[in-house]
């Protein structure tokens, strides 16, 4: 017998697939941050092309979503060293909100700023 | 009268779940529910149960998709509107009906070297164990363990990983950690290591979350990762 989603309806699980998802899609995303880098050796008008590009709103809106799965990856590793390297006290429940809070909030304060 | 309507898994693997119509009571345990079909029903129903009371273990199934102890959880708790379906343990081979095979499961604990090897005879006086030591802590949160496998079925790099330990074994192992009479601790350590041990642990807690008895294994498994490596630095594996 397998389970199936009803087995993984808890908070950790969905913890787990957040960070699972948001490492995937940031070592996707990792490839074309160091091409665009890379637009720099072909000239500044080659950059400040891409630059331009990226003023867009949907690029923008990308952007504020990159920075909440960085956010959310960051603070769910911190996560895990807390419940693997310091003493149990019973907060995993107290850990999972302060991790996606804090990727939130990190999202919003980028939203904002820009 | 108020009906259940109760869903049960019936055959081995290549089985189906057939639809059982039960009388519904206040204060109704899922165990209750499979002996009613078993008795008033279908004879050739199988199951596994002893103590009915939360003690023995043996009565772990798969509640509306959760792992439960069935004589411990209260129809109230788990019915959706008059429905429920009951099916074996997952993770585990099926033997029949609700009966999953756990061999499997009680051999990894002994792969774990879940047996305690004493380091003194009885000629020794008694061991005095500090009741307020750290280790003695350790020890009290994973000692009630029922071995009931609700954790192991759980668990999804049980899953994945066919060789991995998993939950139950590995917090056996922790309590034999921290025991100061056990000799075994090297050979423990070492047995528990690596990827069918307590490294392949995603920290998922699904376990933790589900183990009727509140045991948390994954206290015990992050245990039992720091000591294997403090005594790796050591040179002691
Ligand atoms: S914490 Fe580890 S042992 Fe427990 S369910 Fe998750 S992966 Fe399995
Ligand atoms: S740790 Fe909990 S869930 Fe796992 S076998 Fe023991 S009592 Fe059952
Ligand atoms: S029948 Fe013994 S624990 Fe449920």
């Amino acid at each position: 017998m397998k389970n199936d989603l009803r087995a993984r309806n808890h908070p950790s699980w969905w913890a787990f697939l957040v960070h699972r998802l948001s490492g995937l899609a940031l070592s996707l995303f990792l490839p074309f941050h160091f091409w665009a880098l890379g637009q720099a050796f072909q000239g500044e008008a080659r950059l400040d092309t891409l630059l331009r590009w990226t003023e867009q709103p949907l690029v923008k809106f990308a952007e504020v979503l990159l920075i909440v799965l960085l956010a959310a990856h960051l603070s769910g590793g911190l996560r895990l060293l807390a419940l693997e390297f310091l003493p149990w006290r019973g907060w995993q429940k107290s850990l999972l909100a302060w991790a996606a809070g804090l990727a939130l909030a990190a999202g919003l304060a980028f939203a904002l700023a820009l | 009268m108020n009906m259940l309507q109760v869903s049960v898994w019936r055959g081995a693997a290549a089985g189906e779940y057939r639809t059982y119509e039960v009388p519904r009571y206040e204060s109704q345990s899922v165990l209750d529910v499979v002996t009613y079909i078993q008795r008033s029903i279908d004879p050739t129903l199988s199951y596994r149960f002893a103590c009915r009371v939360g003690m023995c273990g043996a009565c772990a199934m798969t509640v509306n998709g959760v792992a439960r102890w069935t004589c411990r959880t209260h129809v109230a708790k788990v019915a959706e509107g008059n429905a429920i379906q009951i099916a074996p343990l997952a993770n585990l081979p099926l033997v029949k009906d609700l009966v999953a095979d756990m061999r499997e499961f009680f051999d990894k604990w002994a792969r774990a070297r879940g047996q305690f090897v004493p380091s003194a005879t009885r000629k020794d006086a008694f061991a005095r164990v500090a009741a307020d030591s750290r280790a003695r802590a350790a020890v009290e949160a994973g000692i009630e363990c029922i071995g009931c496998g609700v954790c192991y079925a759980s668990c999804d790099v049980v899953s994945w990983n066919a060789d991995y330990l998993g939950p139950a074994a590995l917090n056996r192992a922790w309590t034999l950690v921290n025991d100061e009479r056990d000799g075994a601790r090297a050979e423990r350590l070492r047995a528990v290591a690596g990827d069918a041990g307590c490294h392949a642990c995603h920290t998922h807690l699904a376990c933790s979350e589900r183990c009727p008895k509140k045991i948390e294994p994954t206290r015990s498994i992050a245990g039992l990762k720091r000591a294997v490596a403090m005594a790796a630095l050591r040179g002691e594996l």
